[in-house]
């Protein structure tokens, strides 16, 4: 309980960092400090930049001119670009004499949708009012960036944020260890019982004999012989069971707990997790799921800030067919080199005219925005200006610092295209009042003036800009993914740069194309006339701007493609490649586009280039005329056929080999899609649906699900949950979209990013990189779980040959429940004889060295579903407790067919009895967990030959001494009397030799570990092939024995 | 590459602040200590048929040895017991068995002749031994107050709750409370040899050193213990015997040193035995001093009984046993037979082990050599 209470309160702290912080309030035009949370709904709130929201607002004022402001929903849904938001149109700017009425919908768990009215008061006039939509909310959870300072009005707070509503609550956990343990617990819960039943019984079948109950020798008082038959029955029965309690290893309760809390500090202590940029290690919020973290079947990942740095960079571009890749110590002039790609014109490059107009392309289609450079942080916006005409003149040096200048744009992958533009030599310098400011390679400024944005939607799957250069052409630049520029360019340009694009795309690279086309007038005055009128329409506008898009954007050459990596986390393929080695199914959740997703997932090695990509997206579902449901169907079925009907069987059980089945399949599936899947419940379908789907994932090597809603990736997780056989889970994140996948999981994993401390915070582990998370489920994970499984094993063991000759002794003493053990014995049994040693052996075995779990990832595989708690290695410990308790008990009961020991003739009584069986029991367990120890450190020593020099010790003392308090001196001197005698001495020898015998034949023929294994793994690397680690270089006997003693770990 | 970078971190581990703020900052690096890195330097033992094997010979080479003198030991202790009972219309206590009444006044005495075929040698050891008498009850085990027989003035005028329904008897505490001390044997047993010559002389028994040392010098005290010229009579004033007794507490013996609680035959007695039949150190026949003669030479002798105790209400036994004692104490076959199997089981379980270490040693090496 302590352990718990502990981290309740380390919560409880985190709690208030979030609930209490400061924020600024306008009350009655004055600026006051409250409380984030005494915010109530119609408070009018100031935010500055970089500072999170604390509740839902709607936008009334922003610091800048154009009144908007932009937020980045990182934390939300994973999408780190920055989003415009727009004040309420037509306020006025003095907020103080605003009077305003809003209405909008009750709280709904969607980040995308706000529907609301704002009734503005005039003095004296009809009260105006505006449409709110989601542009006017910001929602708690996100950033405020770029933007001085805001101010809002409080819609939702608290619980009715869209953040609260994706959250869920959090539930105590529990580990399947502790439900094999409950499990356990029921069969010696049933054994207590039917003990104690027998033991009821027989007492009265004995006593039914003449003599027996009653010798004239043995009265019963009064109260006794008035007593009730039956009660007396239920009380002996209850006498019974008091007397085998022992039995119900409770001391394991707290002994689990504190090896779970201490346990968990190994954990915040690896330096290995350590990172020097954050300064920070791993963080432990619940220690009782140390053991999960070794029974991981299903990984849940997020992609943005987990699988990602979320940080993009531009790789290389392809013009006119050849490939241009950047390279810093680049020989050239111009900084470009030229590799020699697949393509056949080796050395050669495209024409200079074509480069450059490639470049400028790359400059001008974009909506990025140049930031002032953060580091002096000035307040003003004329200091924005000065800045960036000080950056001017940096330019006019090759390489301009980029530190120095910062772009903001809606998406990543236009500041990595702008800034790998910069380094071919043309700097975008800004916007100003619609002009475009470029620095071309003759340090020349180039003006645009920007004539229309057509937008990117997914839909379309590209953006283009028209703008007019200088000498008066009007320009159309269009950029967007393969599949929606190729059709729209001439034919014969594709080939050449498919290619490349293809290449790239393999390599996990996002790709776009880049076209161009001139505008004659006639053709801009239509296309400008046509957005014109489709902007101001009412009805319909999405639909007319999108005709009119497709119109413009046809008939364009293309110039050329460019690939931009989504920068991975340090060695996040390693990572991906290691937990899949280990058995464990990965798949990504994300909010994130489909491309940039796949692309990302063949990046990290999730997908390869022989996987086939099953997808069941929006796209997908559309190509045909008919419903989407019916598609759905069809598709589902289709793809049930391949991974799971033609795919080979696959042995169940420990053997989960993903690698050997002949075709692996990834699975795609969208927001949309799944929901579909999901919740399509009218008919009975949606439950087959559901199954088909969940026994396609399970079949697929890695699943994909992009466009997810955070409750969506909870969904998921929950499916997976609940799904055959239970597996058990593990989500890991960053963002606070993350969290209610966090929290739905099994296991909890937050990584320590950008973004916010919401998944730390909701996490069970959280760790600084996502490249942890090998060593915290192939190291801690597996020795945690080897460790507390055979802690718990080995508490139903020890407590099973204790108090089995209790049991037995009950048939010799006819059935009066007498204790075999003095009552401090039976006490202190659990307590400090044989406590400490498991209790260090759980926290410090390593049956294997760290770095050989490391780099034999099926190792995970081989303690996979819970395989050192199955029933069978219960049976085997059980086993092994009742052959001791036997053996203790009848051992010393032929001993004693003679009590006369010593050699002086005097006899032992029945105190000595329990004590030669307890010494036996006591140096027998405390032996037989040091047979299992694997890793002897000095605590180790210390502790298991302590707690056997302490028992003797204390025995001495117990018996040494006429104690005042104790109403019987039970054991007076019979521990020295028992030394004494030459034969206790050896039936304790024999004794304890007897019962490891078997045990140390078992350990003989058992698989070594350790340095051996360290030998194999050299052998195994030397043969080179990746056999399974018990193939060769087994010592010996092992080999033929091994397989039958696997079970028994 | 990505590896090999990992591994340098991993072994810089003590440069603490690296941070690109530099100064004050308070690092949370983990201590890069064995300890909490999981490093401490451990002894990893491996068991393998190459370690284990010699360990099986060496406990079968010396369990066997041990195990054949204990078993020699055992088998020359020498032992005789006869029941005397009484159950059978033959035997000669079947009349004091039969007749028997706690209120008699007038012993019941039966004289049992038996005939020693081997002489005893040294000190010979004189047991009682009792079956299906249940010393090990629990209501029996805990009907006892130490604290009175440790002394204790108090426990003495008021017996602890245990003692019940022994503890008053006619508003008087009883002393020795208990059922323990209630029941406690009270045969009498005398044995006389039948010298070839006709006469009969009775053997010296001795009723001192047959109860634990420090049961009889430290755990049982008699009231009073350390008041000078001590009167046990008085002392025991205002206490009643037990009820099954024929004699108080403090007319047990002539003695003073073994009279009251510090005797030794209710010391013995108050060790309750671990099983249902058990026999307990009734007296010991020192053996004489010349050395000489054996202690009971062949031939034949006479256990004469006066019959207190009766046992065949519960069907019980009543034994005597003569055994001399050697180190491990009484005839015991048990030890050596264990001690001699187990030894053999290693052995023969050592030379199965090198068999098959053998065979395969040899088997996994050719496959190596086909790999």
């Amino acid at each position: 309980m302590l352990p718990q209470g502990y981290e309740d309160w380390l919560r409880h702290k985190a709690d208030n960092e979030v609930n209490k912080y400061q924020v600024k309030v306008l009350e009655d035009g004055r600026r006051i400090q409250k409380e984030s949370e005494k915010i109530k709904v119609g408070d009018v709130v100031e935010v500055e930049e970089d500072e999170t929201f604390p509740c839902d607002l709607i936008l009334l004022q922003s610091s800048r001119d154009d009144d908007t402001c932009f937020v980045t929903t990182a934390s939300l849904d994973g999408e780190s670009n920055h989003k415009t938001h727009y004040t309420v149109p037509d306020i006025e700017k003095d907020l103080e004499s605003l009077n305003a009425t809003i209405e909008c919908e009750q709280p709904q768990p969607d980040l995308y949708k706000f529907v609301g009215r704002m009734h503005i008061d005039k003095n004296d006039q009809e009260p105006a009012v505006r449409s709110l939509g989601p542009e006017n909310l910001l929602l708690k959870g996100a950033t405020l960036k770029n933007t001085q300072k805001i101010y809002g009005v409080a819609v939702y707070t608290g619980m009715e944020t869209k953040m609260a509503l994706n959250y869920q609550g959090k539930s105590q956990k529990r580990s399947a260890v502790e439900k094999s343990i409950n499990a356990f617990l029921l069969v010696y819960l049933c054994i207590l019982v039917s003990k104690a039943l027998v033991c009821t019984t027989l007492k009265y079948v004995w006593q039914s004999k003449d003599g027996q109950d009653e010798p004239w020798y043995n009265e019963k008082t009064q109260r006794e012989k008035d007593t009730n038959l039956y009660l007396k029955m239920f009380t002996d029965f209850l006498s019974f069971m008091v007397l085998f309690n022992f039995i119900i290893p409770v001391s394991m309760y707290v002994t689990v707990e504190m090896q779970k809390f201490l346990g968990s500090f190994f954990i915040t202590w690896d330096k290995d997790f350590f990172d020097p940029e954050i300064q920070e290690g791993a963080l432990v919020n619940t220690s009782d799921l140390n053991e999960e973290l070794g029974q991981v079947e299903y990984v849940f990942t997020d992609k943005t800030g987990t699988l990602t740095q979320n940080n993009m960079e531009f790789i290389e571009c392809c013009i006119d067919g050849f490939q241009y890749k950047y390279r810093d110590a680049s020989s050239e002039l111009d900084g470009f080199c030229v590799t020699d790609g697949p393509v056949s014109k080796l050395q050669q490059k495209a024409g200079r005219e074509k480069e450059e107009l490639f470049l400028r392309a790359l400059c001008l289609c974009h909506t990025v925005q140049v930031k002032e450079s953060t580091d002096q942080g000035q307040s003003q916006q004329d200091g924005l200006i000065d800045q960036v005409d000080g950056l001017e003149v940096d330019a006019g040096l090759f390489h301009p610092p980029q530190e120095q200048r910062g772009f903001i744009a809606s998406s990543p992958d236009e500041v990595a295209l702008v800034k790998g533009a910069m380094r071919y030599g043309f700097t975008f310098l800004g916007l100003e009042s619609k002009t475009m400011k470029i620095l071309n390679r003759n340090n020349d400024v180039e003006m645009y003036e920007l004539l229309h944005v057509l937008n990117f939607d997914p839909v379309r799957r590209r953006m283009s800009v028209i703008v007019r250069s200088k000498s008066g052409d009007t320009l159309l630049f269009c950029k967007g993914a393969d599949s929606s520029i190729f059709p729209r360019v001439r034919q014969e340009e594709v080939e050449r740069i498919r290619m490349h694009v293809e290449r790239n795309a393999t390599e996990g690279y996002r790709t776009l194309c880049v076209a161009y086309k001139i505008l004659s007038a006639e053709e801009y005055a239509q296309a400008d006339a046509g957005l014109r009128d489709a902007r101001l329409a009412l009805q319909d506008r999405e639909e007319k701007l999108m005709t009119v898009y497709n119109q413009v954007e046809t008939g364009m050459s293309l110039i050329g493609a460019t690939a931009v990596e989504d920068r991975l986390q340090e060695e996040a393929a390693e990572t991906m490649e290691a937990l899949q080695g280990a058995g464990i199914k990965v798949w990504v959740l994300t909010g994130d586009k489909m491309e940039t997703a796949k692309s990302t997932c063949y990046a990290c090695r999730l997908f390869q280039r022989n996987t086939e990509l099953l997808e069941l997206t929006v796209r997908t579902l559309e190509d045909g005329e008919r419903s989407r449901e019916v598609r759905l169907h069809e598709l589902l079925l289709e793809y049930h056929k391949k991974a799971v009907q033609d795919a080979p069987p696959v042995k169940a059980g420990v053997n989960r080999s993903w690698s050997s089945a002949g075709q692996d399949y990834g699975f795609i599936i969208d927001g949309a899609t799944l929901s579909m899947v999901l919740n399509n419940s009218p008919e009975s379908n949606s439950s087959r649906y559901k199954n088909l789907f969940l026994q396609i994932c399970q079949n697929c090597t890695s699943v994909l699900c992009c466009r997810m809603a955070p409750l969506q990736k909870a969904q998921i997780v929950k499916m997976v949950k609940n799904s055959k056989g239970s597996p058990i889970t593990l989500s890991i994140g960053d963002g606070a979209n993350d969290v209610s996948m966090i929290l739905e999981a099994h296991v909890g994993i937050g990584i320590k990013g950008k973004e916010g401390r919401q998944a730390v915070r909701n996490s069970d582990y959280a760790v600084p990189k996502l490249k942890h998370l090998k060593k915290l489920l192939l190291a801690h994970g597996h020795l945690y779980y080897v460790r507390i499984a055979h802690l718990v094993q080995y508490f139903f063991y020890k407590n099973l040959c204790f108090i089995l000759p209790q049991f037995l002794y009950q048939f010799f003493c006819g059935y009066s429940q007498q204790p075999l053990y003095d009552a401090a014995y039976l006490t202190m049994y659990n307590i400090c004889f044989t406590s400490m040693p498991i209790l260090a052996y759980s926290l410090l075995e390593q049956h294997i060295c760290i770095e050989v779990l490391l780099d034999n990832a099926t190792l995970y595989r081989e303690i996979a579903k819970n395989a050192v708690l199955r029933w069978g290695t219960f049976l085997y410990w059980t086993v092994l407790g009742v052959f001791h308790g036997l053996l203790f008990f009848f051992g010393v009961r032929f001993l004693f067919s003679n009590p006369a020991l010593q050699d002086n003739g005097q006899v032992f009584g029945n105190w000595s009895y329990g004590t030669i069986v307890f010494t036996v029991l006591v140096f027998t367990v405390t032996l037989k967990l040091a047979l299992d120890t694997r890793h002897w450190t000095w605590i180790n020593h210390f502790v298991i030959w302590g707690s056997l020099a302490f028992y003797v010790f204390f025995s001495f003392f117990w018996g040494g001494i006429i104690w005042p308090f104790l109403r019987q001196q039970r054991l007076y001197f019979v521990f020295a009397n028992m030394l004494s005698s030459v034969s206790a001495w050896l039936v304790i020898i024999l004794l304890i030799l007897l019962s490891l015998l078997p045990e140390i034949l078992l350990v003989v023929f058992r698989k070594p570990r350790g340095p051996h294994a360290r030998q194999k793994k050299m052998v195994q690397s030397s043969v080179g092939g990746h056999q399974s680690p018990r193939s060769s270089a087994r010592p010996l006997l092992m080999r033929t024995f091994s397989d039958e003693s696997n079970t028994v770990i | 590459m990505m590896a090999s970078s990992y591994n340098a971190k991993d072994e810089d581990g003590h440069i603490t602040v690296t941070g690109p703020g530099g100064g004050t900052l308070r690092s949370k690096k983990p201590e890069n200590t064995a300890f909490k890195q999981q490093r401490l330097p451990a002894w990893q033992p491996i068991l393998t048929a190459g370690t284990v094997l010699p360990a099986f010979f060496i406990i079968g080479l010396i369990f066997i040895p041990i195990g054949i003198g204990l078993y020699v030991t055992s088998n020359n202790i020498k032992e005789f017991e006869v029941d005397y009972t009484g159950v059978d219309m033959s035997s000669p206590c079947f009349n004091c068995s039969q007749n028997f009444s706690w209120n008699s006044t007038t012993p019941c005495t039966c004289t049992i002749p038996f005939f020693l075929e081997q002489p005893y040698e040294s000190n010979v050891f004189m047991y009682y031994g009792l079956s299906n008498f249940y010393q090990n009850h629990r209501r029996y085990v805990k009907s006892r107050d130490d604290s009175q027989l440790n002394g204790d003035m108090t426990s003495l005028k008021e017996p602890s709750k245990e003692c019940e329904p022994y503890a008053y008897h006619d508003n008087k505490p009883i002393a020795p409370c208990g059922a323990i001390a209630n029941s406690m044997f009270n045969d009498t047993l005398e044995l006389f040899y039948n010298d070839p010559n006709g006469t009969k002389v009775q053997i010296p028994l001795t009723n001192i050193g047959i109860a634990w040392w420090t049961d009889k010098h430290v755990k049982f005290k008699n009231p009073g213990a350390g008041e000078a010229n001590q009167n046990l009579t008085a002392v025991f004033q205002g206490t009643t015997k037990p009820l099954n007794w024929r004699r108080p507490v403090y007319e047990l013996d002539a003695a003073a040193n073994n009279n009251g609680f510090i005797n030794e035959d209710f010391i013995v007695w108050m060790r309750t035995a671990a099983l249902p039949t058990f026999r307990k150190l009734y007296r010991i026949i020192k053996s004489p001093s010349n050395g000489m003669m054996p202690t009971m030479p062949r031939g034949n002798y006479t256990l004469e009984v006066v019959y207190n105790y009766p046992v065949r209400s519960f069907e019980g036994r009543k034994r005597m046993i003569l055994s001399t004692i050697s180190w491990m104490g009484g005839k015991n076959p048990f030890l050596g037979i264990a001690y001699i199997t187990v030894g053999s089981v290693c052995f023969f379980l050592g030379v199965v082990l090198l068999i098959i270490h053998h065979k395969c040693g040899n088997r996994n090496n050719s496959a190596d050599i086909s790999n």
